[in-house]
């Protein structure tokens, strides 16, 4: 029979294993993407056509670097688009003629927001709508194009054609 | 006509009884709650109890936590390299095992290693009439024997599962990184995109924590419920092994649905 004392030590060893896998998953294995998605942002919206597969608590890219999340997504029923409410980092600021675009990264990629800065003077606030936006592209739609364009007499022929 | 009454008398008995014992069961846990106060204040004794269910469990954990990730990274490179996305294997491994399978193979693992002790135990001491002797001396072998190692489960569950999911990732990092030759970068980044801290790391904590509840009261009430033989308490084990397992499967399922309902 181990005495007390024996037991206690392993015990704490115990304790102290778990706190070290907790802090390693903490640390390598997880991130809280909700650093500043909770209060310490500013909001503002920006209306799009389509938003193709975008969803919520996707990033906001400007340049690459990841600069807050989408927020929420509504559809508006009546001028029937979607309105998505991006909540951005407090530190950075945006001119007022930003343009959005929904993006996708990679071939098979998740679906993001890309913001293209523009020149006014005066800076997005909390509340604001970005006027200028871009939809996302519809892979059905471009197919349609293109098979419209080759029926219409796009005369260049095909290099297996030749 | 009388084959048919009887089949109805026979299956209204049998669900009666269940429910009866299913009744049982739970003020069981009622007076064991009661009594916890006196079970906790005798610190040592929980402390004890961590040291059986928790630490000589531990082994068994890392172990099968080493397997279980390197498996996943086998498989999910296997998988994933035809897409060409085998940096992602470090996703899969990390997300899979922090949700899913930390949690239940760590609970399953107590189930089978620490619940069945902790039944057999209390089970003998009641074939031996140790708990009627107990009582014999005022002492209430609720709050003595059952208690403390019902919460030194609870306390345990969580903690294991916590170093299952750890033990895993490094098990997958051994295969993926080590062995196979991922990049080391994107493995630990991917990773650290995909997984988030809240929705997944402590809702797998929260889970691992509802297992030891439900593994630990019915280790124990397996165990003093038990007909006081030596083939009842080896029924009793049996009991709780495969009780447990399917009522860890079943909660984590519905977990699972409840946390985890895609954005």
């Amino acid at each position: 029979m181990m005495s007390r004392k024996a037991i206690d030590v392993w015990v704490g060893m115990f304790v102290l294993a778990s706190l070290a896998a907790l802090f390693f998953l903490a640390l390598r294995v997880a991130s809280s993407s909700n650093t500043f998605t909770n209060g310490v942002g500013y909001h503002v919206q920006a209306r799009f056509e389509n938003i193709g597969g975008l969803k919520t608590r996707a990033p906001v890219r400007s340049a690459g670097v990841v600069v807050g999340r989408v927020d929420s997504i509504q559809f508006d029923n009546e001028s029937f688009e979607a309105v998505v409410t991006l909540s951005l980092d407090k530190n950075f600021a945006f001119p007022k003629d930003t343009s959005a675009k929904v993006l996708t990264s990679g071939l098979l990629g998740e679906q993001y927001i890309g913001l293209m800065a523009g020149g006014d003077m005066a800076n997005l606030k909390d509340g604001d709508t970005i006027k200028i936006t871009q939809s996302a592209i519809v892979l059905e739609n471009l197919i349609g194009q293109f098979l419209y364009s080759k029926a219409s007499g796009d005369d260049e022929p095909s290099p297996q054609a030749r | 006509m009388g084959t048919l009454l009887d089949f109805a008398e026979r299956l209204g008995a049998y669900v009666n009884q269940r429910v009866s014992r299913l009744g049982f069961a739970a003020r069981f846990l009622w007076v064991m709650l009661k009594v916890s106060g006196t079970s906790l204040l005798r610190l040592h004794l929980t402390i004890r109890e961590i040291y059986f269910a928790g630490v000589l469990s531990l082994i068994i954990v890392s172990v099968s936590a080493l397997f279980v990730g390197m498996v996943l990274a086998l498989q999910g490179y296997d998988t994933l390299v035809r897409y060409g996305a085998s940096e992602a294997v470090g996703t899969l491994v990390a997300l899979s095992l922090v949700r899913e399978l930390g949690p239940v193979i760590a609970a399953l693992l107590f189930a089978s290693r620490a619940g069945s002790a902790i039944t057999a135990e209390i089970g003998l001491m009641k074939a031996t009439e140790q708990l009627a002797a107990m009582e014999m001396m005022a002492v209430d072998p609720i709050a003595r024997v059952v208690g403390p190692r019902f919460w030194g489960g609870v306390v345990s569950m969580p903690l294991l599962a916590a170093i299952f999911s750890a033990i895993g990732v490094f098990g997958g990092y051994l295969i993926a990184v080590v062995l196979i030759g991922v990049d080391f970068g994107s493995f630990w980044s991917q990773m650290r995109a995909a997984v988030d801290w809240q929705s997944d790391v402590v809702n797998g904590i929260l889970k691992s924590f509802v297992f030891g509840i439900a593994v630990s009261w019915i280790a124990v009430f397996e165990g003093y419920d038990a007909m006081p033989t030596a083939e009842g308490v080896s029924r009793a084990t049996t009991r709780t092994v495969v009780i447990s397992a399917l009522a860890i499967l079943m909660l984590d399922f519905a977990l699972t649905a409840f946390m985890f309902r895609g954005n």
